[in-house]
């Protein structure tokens, strides 16, 4: 047997037949490797960042035109035509989906976590470089079937970002229900697979690949955000998949998972038996940990950016990265705080309310955390500090509402109404918008060479950050009022006329902070060329991307492997000779 | 020239804001910024096969909770107006026994030809000193593996022709969906193992690294063995929960 002749040797000549091997893969050189099919977790990274890009203003175009329609539904727009009642859901279905899929989703885990996780770290790259270039095509392929689904006889879906059957689940359920819906699912389940691979690599990658020194709790929160994320991701995907298999399954192969018995136009179905409900458990378990998903990342962030600009240690590092754990485990005990109206056991909804407002206790521990981290601190009010503050405030804004609903009483009249958009726009999708606001301003300096311009940069924050409080705050009182959510139309009924005004209002608003987001794009792309050159560490931030060259070499550290020395956060350390301490530092100040 | 001179004293590296002092173990193995040696690459390599099997678990769960829920569903019969209990078995084909004692043999096969790709590897590295470590191996265990595991695929789709012309389709009844839902599934996650197989034989055939190899197979190997466990539980669920 071959462990007979000496296992430590036959051990030291398989590491010296290895050490052949240069990198994990060399730089490539070809344009279609380096930028294409590329292997470097930074160029995936920016892949992932660009479909973002690109998704987010589809998305937005959509919510542009919900927001025109509800204002005056009569109005004819040039090419597009009317906006017909199954348009306008057919808006909504895709808005939401592109939104949350494809933006929040893509861009703070797949376009930041893959650029910047590895360089935390101190790894050369991702755990499995080939799988990760696939997770990124398959996505790519997801976002193709979505947006395809626009193009098909019967257009887009029409049944919500939710996808309930048996709405969904029939093909002549509405127009877009055909061939659109299929695709739909299609995607979905194409997003999963590439969501999974994403998370398997995040997650090797943070366990195996830390270097000397790096122990779990030195590592930068962004981190610890990224491998949360991760978790939540590969735990909650799989879930979707199945649920998407099982509706492809009713749509096309005539079983009855979801679609029970059920007149449509007037005929019987040939369908019976199967459970809606099933399907809203299925989404919903994955459903809830997905809004963790797209905000854990931009909480990661946030503390990174509050210490880093507040030019003081994190308060409470130990504390924060046990908030975020308590609350990815949380998050998969309350889904069914989404179905209060679908029918459920008062008791089974009890337990879910109790579990859900107990997720504000992380939630304040950690806004308490950034607040007292700001606190005496010398603040540097550069842009991406104002995205992180504004984050903390959209957090606190939309937060606060989540106790409401979290209540079966309450969330039974508010559930249905403009109150629960204005509710998750504000902690899902702005909150986490501005995460990757503020990751772009604080790391285009590493990603591009360049420093992006600071006064656009306040212009974008400024009206952003009122523009997105003048759209969601109103939505509150709007439905509060009792103003229906998914309604095409509501200037006709009676009771809502009062209301106009104020979704006038909202809609002008939506203009303005739609335009001021050109202040970015073109800032974007304006700073990559003509930006002022930046320095290695611009910021004088700690951790280990501003230790390395601008922009990283292919293999992150230029042939060495950085050895680190202190936690994230040690800034303003007393007797230190300047107010950081980077990560690497092997020359230590005294203890005391 | 103004000369630096330290104002602090230097002690013992000071370690804060978590850690506690305690410089973790050291994980990443290049001593420089060299390639992760072999058993780095292979510890990896199976850490990620156990992530992944996390997520491909999820997704069984998943069909297994909405196996357990859809049982205990009732169904209305629109020409009485009452709620019916419309679960009945399939009747199981005979031939998913012989299936099961293949796909067992295929996980004996694939843990020895497991182990045969580890050989091959110290025997590389042996034969450099000019000592051969290991007899001429005469049988491949992979093509083996391959070979069973693409009959109990066949054996598979023999069993779903079955249940077809026994009159049990994919819609035709709640728990016929779930038979050939649960079937395919597992037989989808098979047919990527035997894919994986075939990868890592075309590699060996190629003159890849041997090392490379062994990893693939290594993984492969308890992702066979993982794929076994879950037939054996896929079994029991449509035999035994009722």
């Amino acid at each position: 047997m071959a462990g007979g002749t000496g296992g430590g040797k036959t051990i030291m000549a398989t590491r010296e037949f290895a050490a052949h091997e240069a990198h994990a893969h060399a730089a490539p050189q070809g344009f279609i490797r380096k930028w294409v099919f590329s292997l470097d977790h930074k160029v995936i990274g920016l892949q992932y960042y660009f479909l973002a890009l690109t998704a987010v203003f589809v998305g937005m175009f959509l919510s542009l035109l919900m927001r025109i329609h509800l204002i005056w539904p009569n109005v004819h727009l040039p090419i597009l035509g009317d906006i017909k009642p199954e348009t306008y859901l057919t808006l909504l279905t895709m808005h939401g989906t592109i939104m949350v899929f494809f933006v929040l989703t893509t861009a703070p885990q797949g376009g930041f976590g893959n650029y910047f996780l590895p360089i935390q770290i101190g790894a050369a790259d991702m755990a499995f470089p080939v799988l990760n270039m696939l997770s990124f095509w398959v996505t790519f392929l997801a976002f193709i079937a979505m947006l395809s689904a626009f193009f098909v006889a019967g257009g887009a879906p029409l049944h919500g970002w939710t996808g309930y059957p048996p709405l969904s689940a029939l093909q002549s359920a509405g127009p877009g229900e055909g061939a659109g819906a299929d695709l739909w699912v299609i995607s979905i389940a194409l997003f999963c697979l590439g969501a999974l691979m994403s998370a398997l690599n995040f997650i090797t990658t943070t366990l195996d690949m830390r270097v000397k020194g790096m122990s779990m709790m030195r590592m930068p929160l962004t981190c610890w955000a990224w491998f949360i994320t991760a978790i939540l991701g590969l735990l909650a995907f799989g879930v979707l998949f199945s649920a998407g298999i099982l509706l492809l399954l009713d749509r096309n192969a005539g079983t009855s998972f979801f679609v029970p018995l059920v007149v449509v136009n007037g005929q019987l179905a040939a369908h019976k038996g199967g459970s809606p409900l099933l399907w809203q458990h299925l989404f919903w378990f994955f459903g809830h940990p997905e809004v963790y998903i797209a905000i854990l990342p931009a909480m990661g962030l946030c503390s990174q950016l509050v210490s880093v600009f507040s030019r003081k240690p994190i308060f409470g590092y130990k504390a924060m990265v046990y908030a975020m754990l308590s609350i990815g485990l949380l998050g998969f005990m309350v889904w069914g705080h989404h179905m209060f109206m679908s029918g459920m056991s008062p008791y089974t909804a009890f337990a879910f309310s109790i579990m859900t407002m107990a997720i504000g206790v992380p939630s304040a521990i950690k806004t308490f955390n950034w607040l007292g981290t700001m606190w005496g601190g010398r603040i540097r009010l550069a842009s991406p500090m104002l995205f992180a503050i504004g984050f903390v405030s959209l957090f606190v804004s939309g937060g606060i509402s989540g106790p409401f609903l979290a209540q079966p009483t309450l969330d039974i009249p508010l559930h249905d109404t403009a109150f629960v958009t204005g509710h998750f726009h504000l902690i899902m999708g702005v909150a986490s918008i501005f995460g990757i606001f503020g990751a772009t301003y604080y790391w285009f300096p590493k990603m591009f060479g360049r420093m992006m311009n600071e006064s656009l940069a306040r212009w974008h924050f400024w009206l952003t950050f009122v523009g997105t409080y003048c759209i969601f705050m109103p939505m509150h009182y709007a439905g509060m009022a009792g103003q229906p959510r998914r309604y095409s139309q509501f200037t006709e009924l009676h009771y809502l006329e009062k209301l106009i005004p104020l979704n006038t209002f909202i809609t002008f608003a939506a203009f303005v902070t739609i335009a001021s987001q050109f202040f970015f794009i073109f800032n974007l792309f304006w700073s990559m060329k003509y930006g002022k050159k930046a320095s290695d560490n611009p910021w004088e931030a700690t951790t280990l991307e501003w230790t390395t060259a601008t922009p990283p070499p292919h293999d992150n550290f230029g042939g060495h492997t950085p050895e680190v020395f202190h936690g994230p956060y040690e800034y303003s350390v007393p007797g230190a000779p300047r107010d950081y301490v980077m990560q690497t530092d092997p020359t230590t100040v005294a203890a005391h | 020239m103004a000369s630096y001179t330290p104002t602090v004293s230097v002690d013992a590296p000071r370690t804060s804001t978590g850690g506690n002092g305690h410089l973790p173990p050291r994980r990443y193995d290049g001593d420089d910024f060299g390639p992760p040696s072999f058993d780095v690459r292979l510890r990896r390599a199976r850490l990620g096969l156990v992530v992944g099997l996390t997520g491909i678990v999820m997704i069984f769960i998943s069909f297994s909770s909405a196996y357990v829920v859809r049982q205990g569903l009732p169904t209305l019969d629109p020409r009485t107006n009452a709620l019916l209990h419309d679960w009945f078995p399939v009747p199981l084909p005979r031939l998913l026994l012989v299936n099961t004692v293949v796909l067992l043999i295929s996980s004996v096969t694939m843990e020895l030809a497991r182990r045969q790709a580890a050989r091959r590897t110290l025997a590389q590295f042996s034969s450099v000193s000019g000592v051969t470590v290991c007899a001429k191996e005469e049988i491949s265990w992979l093509a083996l593996t391959v070979v069973l595991g693409l009959s109990f695929l066949t054996g598979q789709w023999m069993a779903w022709r079955e249940l077809a012309a026994g009159g049990f389709y994919v819609g035709s009844s709640p728990s016929s969906s779930f038979v050939y839902l649960l079937t395919g599934m597992h037989g989808v996650h098979l047919f990527g193992g035997v894919v994986a197989l075939l990868a890592a034989g075309v590699a060996s055939v190629l003159g890849r690294r041997a090392d490379s190899q062994s990893i693939a197979v290594d993984v492969t190997g308890w992702y066979w063995h993982f794929m076994a466990a879950l037939w054996i539980y896929i079994l029991c669920l449509l035999e035994f929960v009722h």
